[in-house]
């Protein structure tokens, strides 16, 4: 069981395929550190095994330290998801000595000037680098994570090789997901569905090659896919997400959908949130399902796919996701795929506070 | 203890063998979870649950000991010819090493 710990939404990069959600939380109702503690012991004793310290960008937290020795004090293999911006060697030692287990860094593209732009941060790239090399010579393990989508899906090669010479331990070529910033910003990002065939065989030769020396995880694109994923590998059945603000989600996306009500870390226990909560239970099994997934063979294997994806394609929570080829919906969905791809990309709604719903020539 | 921090720069496969001294790199954690009642190897955004052979193997793994030796103790307790097991713990060893799971 894992907890992803969004300990804030501020963030120096602007990414626009960011997971966060468009309307992003202030800094002035981020939990206090004393609760963030608490919450680590709590999800230690509810079965938790890993903490996934993501954002916005987490190392903004002056008290990170503390999480991570938190962390390590309660059990919890600690793994921090960063921008590594930000990210000076002191740090990550302090970070190294209070026991954080793994450093993960985004790359935005291989080429400095393309990353700089995707990132809107100027010289972002070189400081990523930078922070890559203080990891490997601290002698902590690495994932280098690179979200993949037309913009740089050319340079793949290129990002294998880096994380080969990098001396990282892995490698996450993740195609963008699109939720959140990434749905606003669907067609500048979706590549054709012949990109994504060749990406997968350029991983599976890489992967044959680097055996033994890099291991890289592959996540697909569900447009032109036929079986959806099983996202959160099933809703609320190994994974919770705690906003800044102590929300407490079974994906950190599920604030997209309507009529959820989600309990805070402030007023429940965490346990209490995990077996009983309304939000919790309202997509948990094959209870709520109906066809074509109740009667499915995969339903326990994919758990009906993705309930945010299923409401945004189709205006239904409860409906098949559409990347499944049994829906309805899939032609409609495939063929958005490929059209937004052949069409020009248009500009980017870069992440920021307030940019999702600023009317476009205003920013 | 030797030295768990995994050395900068590129790496090349780790080929086990009988004199091999394996070790986990500070990143595997092996874990008894309490909450399931096995063991298993915490490593970056993975779980591998492992059975009573391989958390036996593996909590000998302290880059000290050979796999020889590692065999010959396991041979010991389960009263076994250590021949016979050997071959199973390289290849256990082995396809851990693929998964960056174990060096040597």
């Amino acid at each position: 069981m894992g907890l992803l710990a969004e300990l804030t939404h501020r963030c120096p990069l602007q990414c626009p395929y960011c997971s966060n959600p468009l309307a992003l939380e202030r800094v002035a109702g981020e939990l206090p550190t004393e609760v963030w503690l608490d919450v680590l012991a709590q999800a230690a004793e509810l079965g938790v095994l890993q903490l996934h310290l993501s954002g916005g960008e987490p190392t903004v937290r002056r008290d990170l330290e503390e999480i991570v020795a938190q962390a390590a004090k309660v059990g919890l293999y600690s793994n921090l998801i960063t921008a590594a911006v930000l990210l000076t060697e002191q740090r990550l030692e302090a970070l190294a000595a209070c026991g954080l287990d793994h450093v993960q860094i985004s790359l935005q593209d291989t080429d400095p000037a393309s990353a700089d732009r995707i990132a809107r941060y100027q010289g972002g790239h070189a400081k990523k680098l930078a922070a890559a090399r203080s990891v490997r010579a601290l002698g902590l393990a690495l994932t280098l994570n690179v979200p993949i989508h037309r913009q740089n899906i050319a340079n793949l090669p290129e990002f294998i090789d880096l994380a080969e010479n990098a001396g990282a331990q892995r490698l996450e070529v993740a195609h963008v997901q699109y939720y959140g910033w990434a749905l606003k910003n669907r067609q500048a990002l979706m590549p054709t569905r012949d990109q994504v065939l060749r990406s997968a065989d350029l991983v599976a030769r890489a992967r044959e090659r680097l055996k033994g020396i890099l291991v890289i995880d592959f996540v697909v694109p569900d447009y032109y896919a036929r079986r959806p994923k099983p996202c959160m590998g099933g809703w609320g059945r190994g994974i919770v997400c705690i906003t800044p603000s102590g929300k407490v989600l079974p994906c950190h996306a599920a604030q997209s959908l309507p009529g959820l009500v989600f309990d805070n870390v402030c007023d429940k226990s965490l346990r209490d949130i995990w077996h009983g909560s309304e939000a919790f239970q309202k997509y948990r099994g094959t209870g709520w399902m109906c066809e074509p997934c109740r009667s499915c063979e995969f339903r326990e294997r994919d758990w009906g796919g993705c309930r945010c994806q299923a409401f945004a394609f189709t205006g239904e929570a409860v409906l098949a996701d559409p990347a499944c080829d049994k829906s309805p919906h899939h032609p409609a969905f495939t063929r958005t795929g490929a059209d937004e791809a052949a069409a020009p990309p248009p500009e980017f709604v870069f992440r920021s506070p307030g940019a999702a719903t600023r009317q476009s020539g205003t920013d | 203890m030797s030295d768990t921090r995994e050395p900068a720069g590129k790496k090349q496969r780790v080929i086990i063998s009988a004199a091999s001294k394996p070790t986990l790199p500070r990143h595997m954690r092996l874990w008894h979870d309490k909450t399931r009642g096995r063991w298993t190897i915490l490593a970056p955004e993975r779980i591998f649950r492992l059975d009573v052979i391989a958390a036996t193997v593996l909590e000998r793994c302290d880059g000290a000991r050979t796999v020889d030796a590692i065999a010959q103790e396991l041979a010991a307790s389960y009263i076994t010819p250590k021949d016979r097991i050997l071959a199973d713990i390289i290849a256990l060893l082995q396809e851990l090493a693929d998964k960056g799971v174990v060096r040597a």
